[in-house]
C-alpha cells in the first residue's frame, strides 16, 4: 500500500501482558486516512488491546504504531491527535453536558509566533477563547442531536443520549482518528440500529478515520470499510465485509461471520470438491486430494426435487421466518441449514445443489484426523460412515470419567449410578495423523484402504489412504509405500478420541 | 405456593417492622431526651426557671469565645494535615500493583485497635524525647497528638473512595488533552471528594470536641472546647456547659449543610462517604 494514504500503520505489534498472557501477537495492519474500519473477534481477542495501544493507554511489548508515518508507540494519550470513545462512556459525573464536550477544548493550547523577553521569536501558546469553544461545542452537539442539552447533569440523560455526548466529547476536538471501543454494546437493540446508521452518516460528514471495535458481526458487516477479523490476538482475515462474509479464509471466520455450513471436504478433480458425499464443482483451485474446508452460505443452497440436484436430503426441521422458510435438512448424519421462500414439510425428501461460486473452499490446518459422520453401534465399537465398513473397536467409558460398561451393553456412571444408552449416538471421531498405523498385511487392521498420495514431509512420509466407502485417512509415517499399494488400516483402541455431538442425558436410560 | 398469603408470611412481614424498636428505645433515651435536656439547661437558670444568662454569659465572656476560636484552629489544622497526610496514602493503598492483598490498610489502620488513652501518653513520653513537650511546644504538641490519633479516619474514608476511582474516566481525561498532573486535578480530585468531605467530617469536629489529647499533651495550657463544656460540667455550672454543647450541636449541623452542597453529584451517591 502506499504509504500516504495511510494514517496509522501498525508494524508488528506485540503485547504481553505482566502475568505472561500474550493479548495482541505481531499484529500488521495499516489504516488508510478517512477509513472505517473495525476490529472484530469475540471477546479476549485483543481487539481492545489493540485499540488501547493506539489511543496510548497501553504500551505494546515491542513493534511500532505509525501516524502519518510518525512513530507514536511510546507517546502519552494526552499528546496524540486521537480520541476515543469509551464502551461506558466515561463521561465526568461532576460536570454538565457543556463542560463534558467543552473538557478536551479547554485543554488545547494553539501554538503561535510570539516573542520572549529579549523580543526573540518564539513559539508560545495560548489557550482557545470562550467563543471559539462555545461555537465548536455547539457545532458537535449538533451533529449528535443534542442540541438545548448543553446545561443538563449527565447523569439524568437516557443511555442513548450519554452515548451521543460521549461521541460529541470525542469529534469535538475534530481528531484525525476516532477510536470506538464498542459504544454501542450498553444500548438496546432498537437504539443501537438506529445509531449504527447514525454513526456511519457522521463517518460520511466529518471524512475522518473511523477505528470501531465490536464482537458483533452485523454491526461490523453493516458498518465498515474494512474489517479485521481477530482471533486469539492475531489477525485472521482483513478484508471489506463483502469479501470476508463470501470468501472467508477460513472455517472461524466463516462461522464468526454469519451462519454457515461447514463441512471437511476433499478435493477430487480440477475444481472438483467432494463432500456431504457428492461431488461439487467449484471455483477454487486446489491441489487435487487436498483436505480443505468448505462453507456455503444458507441463502446458497438450492432445494429441488429428489433426483435433481447433487445429492439427496430429507426435511428435518422448518421455522417460518417471515419472509421466508428456514429448513435444516439431513443428508446422511450431517445437517444442512437453508433457507427458502417454497414450503416443503418435514419428513419429505428433496435434493440439494450449490452453485460452484457459491461454495467457498478453504486452506485447512491438517493436524488431525476429524470424522464428524462417526456413530457408536452399542457393542463396543465406533463406525464411521454409513455404510458401517469401517469399525473399530473403542472404549466408551472414555467418554465419562469413572464410569463402566454394565452386562446390558449400558454406560453406567459410577457416581450417580445413570445409564446411557450410546446405541447410534453420534460422534466427533478424532485420530493423531501419526497414531493411524498402515500394515502391509491386509487382516492385521480394522479396515483398508489404498494410498492416494504421498509426501515427504522432513522425517517421515504423510500419506492419504482411501477406503472403499471413499473415507480419507492421514498418516504419518517414517516407512515407505508407493501410490496405488492397498494397506490395512489399525488404530489402537486409546488413540480414538471420541467425544459425544449431543448432551450425554439426551442417551440417559429411563429406569 | 400458598406462602405469600399465609398466616406465617404475614406473621413475619410484620415482625420485621418491629425490628426497628430496639432502636427507636434507645434513639429516644439515651439521644432524644439528653438532646432535649441540653437545650433545656442551656435556656435556664439554676432554680430551672427560663432564662438567657447562660448565652449572655457566653458571648460576653472573651475567655470563652477564644476557646471557641482555638479549638476551630485546632480543627481545621489537623483536618489540613490528616488530608495531606492520608490522600497520597489512600491513594497508594488503593492501587492495586502496590497493595496486592489490601494487607497495608490493616498496618495504617492499625493505631486505632490501641486505647487511646494509652497512645496520647506513649506520645507525650515521645515527644519530650525529641523535646517538643507540652511545656515549650504546647500547640504543636498536641496537633501532632490530633494527627497521630484521628489520621486512620482519614485514611479510611479516603482508601474507600479511592478503590471506587473510575479508570475510564481519567483516561478519558487524558484522552482530552491532560497531562498526568491535570488528570489529577480535573479528574481524579473531584472524584475522591466524598472521601475527602468524609474523612475531614470525621477529624474535625471529633478534634473541637475532645479534651484527653490536649489536656495530657499540651500539660493543661490549651483548652478546646471539649475541655471547657467538661470543666463546665465538674464545676456543676450545668447551664454554661449545656450552652456551650448546643452551640458545638449548632456547629455540627453548619458544617454538615455546608459538606451536602459539594453533594449533589452523582459521584457521591455510588458512596464512598461514610454517612
Amino acid at each position: 500500500m502506499d504509504a500516504d494514504t495511510l494514517i496509522i500503520s501498525l508494524e508488528h505489534v506485540h503485547k504481553e501482558f505482566e502475568d505472561g498472557f500474550v493479548a495482541v501477537d505481531d499484529f500488521h495492519l495499516g489504516i488508510k486516512r478517512g477509513e472505517f474500519v473495525t476490529l472484530l473477534g469475540p471477546s479476549g481477542c485483543g481487539k481492545t488491546t489493540t485499540l488501547r495501544m493506539i489511543a496510548g493507554f497501553s504500551l505494546p511489548s515491542s513493534g511500532k504504531i505509525l501516524l502519518n508515518g510518525e512513530d507514536i508507540t511510546n507517546l502519552p494519550p494526552y499528546k496524540r491527535p486521537v480520541n476515543t470513545v469509551f464502551q461506558h462512556y466515561a463521561l465526568f459525573p461532576n460536570l454538565d453536558v457543556y463542560e463534558n464536550v467543552a473538557f478536551g477544548l479547554k485543554n488545547k493550547r494553539i501554538p503561535y509566533e510570539g516573542k520572549d523577553w529579549r523580543g526573540r521569536p518564539k513559539t508560545k501558546y495560548k489557550r482557545l477563547s470562550p467563543e471559539v469553544i462555545d461555537e465548536k461545542v455547539a457545532k458537535a452537539l449538533k451533529i449528535v442531536d443534542l442540541e438545548d442539552m448543553e446545561d443538563r447533569d449527565v447523569a439524568s440523560l437516557s443511555g442513548g443520549q450519554q452515548q451521543r455526548v460521549a461521541i460529541a466529547r470525542a469529534i469535538v476536538n475534530e481528531p484525525q482518528v476516532l477510536l470506538l471501543d464498542e459504544p454501542l454494546s450498553a444500548l438496546d437493540r432498537k437504539m443501537r440500529k438506529d445509531m449504527q446508521l447514525e454513526l456511519k452518516e457522521m463517518h460520511r460528514k466529518l471524512g475522518i478515520t473511523f477505528i470501531y471495535v465490536t464482537h458483533d458481526q452485523e454491526e461490523a458487516l453493516s458498518m465498515s470499510d474494512t474489517i479485521v477479523v481477530m482471533k486469539d490476538g492475531a489477525i485472521m482475515q482483513v478484508g471489506s465485509p463483502e469479501k470476508i462474509y463470501n470468501e472467508p479464509v477460513n472455517a472461524y471466520v466463516a462461522d464468526f461471520i454469519g451462519e454457515s455450513n461447514i463441512y471437511n471436504a476433499t478435493m477430487v478433480g480440477d475444481k472438483k470438491v467432494r463432500f456431504l458425499g457428492g461431488v461439487f464443482p467449484c471455483v477454487d483451485d486446489f491441489p487435487l486430494n487436498e483436505k480443505v474446508d468448505v462453507v456455503v452460505r444458507p441463502e446458497d443452497v438450492l432445494i429441488f426435487e429428489p433426483g435433481k440436484g447433487i445429492i439427496d436430503a430429507k426435511v428435518s426441521s422448518k421455522v417460518f421466518k417471515g419472509e421466508m422458510y428456514q429448513y435444516v435438512l439431513l443428508v446422511g448424519k450431517a445437517e444442512v441449514l437453508c433457507r427458502s421462500t417454497e414450503s416443503y414439510e418435514i419428513g419429505e425428501k428433496v435434493s440439494i445443489s450449490v452453485l460452484a461460486k457459491n461454495i467457498q473452499v478453504m486452506h485447512k490446518e491438517l493436524t488431525e484426523n476429524e470424522y464428524m459422520n462417526a456413530w457408536l453401534d452399542g457393542k463396543g465399537n465406533v463406525i464411521i460412515g454409513e455404510e458401517e465398513e469401517i469399525s473399530f473397536p473403542a472404549d466408551y467409558t472414555a467418554l465419562l470419567k469413572g464410569s463402566h460398561i454394565d452386562e446390558d451393553g449400558y454406560l453406567v456412571d459410577a457416581k450417580t449410578n445413570k445409564k446411557y444408552d450410546l446405541k447410534d449416538a453420534d460422534i466427533r471421531l478424532t485420530i493423531p495423523l501419526d497414531k493411524v498405523e498402515l500394515e502391509d498385511d491386509l487382516s492385521k487392521g480394522e479396515c483398508r484402504g489404498v494410498i492416494i498420495s504421498s509426501v515427504w514431509v522432513g522425517d517421515h512420509y504423510q500419506y492419504m489412504v482411501r477406503t472403499e466407502g471413499e473415507e480419507d485417512f492421514v498418516a504419518d509415517t517414517p516407512y515407505a509405500w508407493n501410490i496405488g499399494d492397498e494397506v490395512a488400516i489399525h488404530v489402537a483402541k486409546e488413540n480414538l478420541h471420541l467425544s459425544l455431538r449431543k448432551e450425554l442425558s439426551t442417551y440417559a436410560v429411563e429406569e | 405456593m400458598q406462602w405469600k398469603n399465609s398466616k406465617a408470611s404475614r406473621f413475619f412481614s410484620l415482625k420485621r417492622k418491629y425490628l426497628a424498636f430496639p432502636y427507636i428505645l434507645f434513639l429516644v433515651l439515651f439521644i432524644l431526651i439528653p438532646t432535649l435536656l441540653i437545650i433545656f439547661y442551656a435556656f435556664s437558670d439554676e432554680n430551672g426557671n427560663p432564662s438567657a444568662e447562660a448565652m449572655i454569659e457566653f458571648f460576653s465572656t472573651p475567655s470563652k469565645i477564644s476557646v471557641l476560636v482555638v479549638s476551630l484552629f485546632m480543627g481545621l489544622q489537623t483536618t489540613l494535615i490528616c488530608l495531606l497526610l492520608g490522600y497520597p496514602a489512600a491513594y497508594f493503598l488503593a492501587d492495586k500493583k502496590i497493595n496486592k492483598n489490601a494487607v497495608l490498610v490493616v498496618l495504617f489502620i492499625m493505631p486505632m485497635w490501641i486505647n487511646f488513652v494509652i497512645r496520647t501518653g506513649a506520645t507525650r513520653d515521645l515527644l519530650s524525647a525529641i523535646g517538643l513537650d507540652g511545656g515549650t511546644h504546647p500547640w504543636e504538641a498536641t496537633l501532632i497528638g490530633m494527627v497521630q490519633n484521628y489520621l486512620p479516619f482519614t485514611i479510611l474514608p479516603l482508601y474507600t473512595t479511592m478503590l471506587k476511582l473510575d479508570r475510564a474516566q481519567m483516561e478519558a481525561a487524558a484522552d482530552l488533552g491532560c497531562s498526568p498532573f491535570k488528570v489529577f486535578i480535573k479528574n481524579v480530585l473531584p472524584q475522591s471528594l466524598p472521601g475527602i468531605i468524609s474523612a475531614s467530617e470525621m477529624v474535625f469536629m471529633p478534634v473541637m470536641s475532645s479534651y484527653v489529647i490536649s489536656d495530657t499533651l499540651s500539660e493543661g495550657k490549651i483548652t478546646l472546647f471539649g475541655n471547657s463544656i467538661y470543666l463546665n460540667f465538674s464545676n456543676s455550672q450545668w447551664n454554661a456547659g449545656s450552652f456551650m454543647a448546643l452551640i458545638f450541636l449548632v456547629l455540627i449541623g453548619l458544617s454538615m449543610l455546608v459538606t451536602r452542597r459539594f453533594e449533589k453529584d452523582p459521584v457521591a451517591s455510588r458512596g464512598g462517604g461514610i454517612w
